[in-house]
């Protein structure tokens, strides 16, 4: 920040620069940010959602010309698109494997925000920001779900707006505003559309604009949870830091490449992961008539509707859900741990944080499982650990996250 | 300006005067944002074409046999109807203690179908086919005993998406997500084979 372009721009270029600052922003932005030296693999996956959105509105914008929204229109247009329109299929298959893609490495950077404390202070609003991104791509991913108008898009609208039914008082309006008829139906189609491809994908822009501009202001954290800012030379720069670019541009470029090789694979080879990236009801068109006999949603919401349908009654279920969801908002204040990094907190920290992922994934699997007693029943133990890791966390990390940290970060020259 | 560049002398703001002009400025504002949302807020309300599409049908029962369930669309709901057999009416007292709302209070239904068969007449049962828990279709499971449903089965509706059951007067069976009962859509006869999905019946029913 405040990095000075050194003067020795001439001609074209500082004119150029004297009417857009180019230069100045690359240097503030890039030569002159400041990083944490000690990175590991868990920071890769910032840049790579930053790819992958930037690939799904590519693709999107592609596959948009082709599409027609429609009741009558929308199956049958992606058949078009994958069977007549050149590389219609690599259009489509490079969109919705670009959806999981999207939520396996939002995933992971969650994960390791959650390793290494990064939402504590002063990072809450980046935390959060990041977070209302999540629920936004939430509701893209779902609408999203919907516009091919399968058997598994109609039902999944179906089930997912009849979850606001739940409301009292309003449910009932709020469900029909929201379809735009009695039903799923046309309306609900075309609205989606428009959200999907305009409202949404705007809204999701605004705020990875605004998570990067936090993320400028606070500084990155690192894997040992230290401030890098407390441990300046004598130019006044972190000791433990370096340019982001070149070095981490470099470093990044590295994740796009093995990134890219792994997201080939599953374009190429298995774009519907075995029914869990594209489901199999939904090479069906939509049929009002037919419910599928097992309804999952993607695999990326089914922890939360693990949640949902365990709960023998139906307010509690929608209420549960919603909480699953929101808790996440809280961490920056539920954790009061002095130290930040999982690295430098007690076993009683670890073995939370290691409950959670495992519950987390657990519920994951369950989600995508018959509503058969089993597995209800396990949905039903896994359910109290979930909001236990919420409950727990203040007090558990006040108890064991206060031992000593090391003045400057570990860092293993290779 | 250039009249007072010389002066040093401040007016004297009136700092009341100033905040209620702020206030009134952005009160002003917000009144005129919100009534300029209302438009498009109820622009996502059905449509006249969508509205026009949910008047009254009329179905003929004349083909649905004892023991028989058919299917008819209304507001692109489907509306389930059953004529139940005398047998099927029976079973509906044998399991009061396992429902949750036995009584349909928590339940949507005209009043002339709040009653035990939670029908105008008794046999012939009038439901919108989509369970209240979230939508789906509940399949027929109408045999009794069916222990691929629950032991002691009381014949009814099976929902697969997330387990929810419902007896043959549509009434959530305890132990289903479903909280409350199948709905009952408001319904009428023209004839005795005639019947009106969508315009409430005169005859106020048993209850």
């Amino acid at each position: 920040m405040g990095a000075v372009v050194e003067g020795k721009s001439t001609g074209f270029r500082a004119w150029f620069n004297k009417r857009l600052p180019v230069d100045q922003f690359m240097a503030d932005q890039l030569t002159g940010y400041y990083a944490p030296k000690n990175f590991n693999i868990w920071y890769f996956f910032g840049s790579l959602a930053l790819l992958v959105f930037v690939m799904q509105i590519m693709t999107g914008i592609f596959i948009t010309m082709h599409y027609k929204p429609g009741e009558l229109t929308a199956f049958s247009s992606v058949e078009y698109l994958m069977r007549e329109v050149p590389y219609g299929w690599l259009l489509r298959y490079l969109h919705s494997t670009g959806a999981s893609a999207f939520f396996i490495v939002v995933y992971l950077h969650m994960a390791r925000a959650m390793l290494y404390g990064s939402y504590k202070s002063p990072r809450e609003l980046l935390w959060v920001i990041g977070i209302i991104i999540y629920f936004v791509l939430m509701a893209e991913a779902f609408m999203g779900y919907v516009l091919p108008w399968g058997n598994m898009s109609f039902w999944g609208a179906q089930v997912i707006i009849n979850i606001f039914n739940t409301i009292p008082g309003i449910g009932p309006d709020l469900v029909e505003w929201i379809r735009g008829d009695y039903a799923v139906a046309d309306a609900t189609l075309n609205r989606f559309f428009s959200l999907h491809v305009i409202a949404m994908p705007f809204l999701l822009a605004l705020l990875i604009l605004l998570h990067l501009v936090a993320l400028r202001q606070v500084g990155s954290s690192n894997p040992d949870g230290i401030e890098i800012k407390d441990k300046l030379g004598p130019d006044g720069k972190p000791l433990d830091g370096i340019p982001f670019h070149p070095y981490y541009t470099l470093k990044d470029i590295v994740g796009v490449g093995l990134f890219l090789t792994l997201f080939a694979i599953v374009v190429f080879f298995m774009p519907t992961f075995g029914g869990l990236f594209l489901e199999k009801p939904n090479f069906e068109p939509a049929n009002p008539m037919s419910t599928p006999e097992h309804i999952a949603p993607t695999w990326y919401f089914t922890p939360y509707y693990a949640i949902l349908r365990a709960i023998p009654d139906q307010r509690l279920g929608a209420l549960a859900f919603a909480l699953s969801v929101l808790a996440f908002v809280f961490l920056p204040w539920l954790d009061r741990a002095k130290n930040r990094s999982i690295r430098y907190r007690g076993m009683a920290s670890k073995f939370l944080l290691g409950m959670f992922f495992v519950v987390f994934l657990t519920l994951m699997w369950l989600g995508l499982q018959p509503a058969e007693p089993a597995y209800v029943l396990l949905a039903r133990i896994c359910i109290p650990l979930y909001f236990a890791f919420f409950i727990l966390l203040p007090f558990v990390s006040k108890a064991d996250g206060n031992g000593p940290v090391p003045d400057r970060v570990t860092y293993n020259a290779h | 300006m250039s009249d007072h560049a010389a002066d040093d002398t401040v007016p004297e703001v009136d700092e009341s005067r100033r905040k209620f002009l702020i206030a009134a400025t952005a009160g002003t504002g917000a009144v005129g944002a919100v009534l300029t949302a209302v438009p498009f807020v109820a622009s996502w309300k059905p449509s006249e074409s969508a509205r026009a599409a949910g008047l009254p049908t009329e179905v003929d029962l004349s083909k649905i046999e004892p023991g028989q369930m058919a299917t008819f669309f209304w507001r692109k709901q489907p509306i389930y109807i059953v004529r139940r057999t005398p047998e099927m009416l029976a079973s509906l007292s044998t399991h009061d203690g396992e429902l949750k709302d036995k009584d349909s209070k928590e339940s949507e239904q005209p009043d002339y179908a709040k009653n035990e068969q939670r029908s105008l007449k008794p046999e012939l049962l009038v439901l919108v086919g989509t369970c209240t828990h979230l939508g789906c279709l509940p399949k027929t499971r109408f045999t009794p005993n069916d222990a691929t449903v629950m032991p002691n089965w009381p014949g009814g509706f099976f929902c697969p998406c997330h387990g929810s059951k419902f007896d043959l007067a549509g009434r959530v069976v305890t132990g289903s997500p479903a909280s409350v009962n199948l709905r009952v859509p408001p319904y009428s006869f023209k004839s005795d084979n005639t019947l009106v999905i969508g315009l409430d019946s005169k005859d106020k029913g048993v209850a």
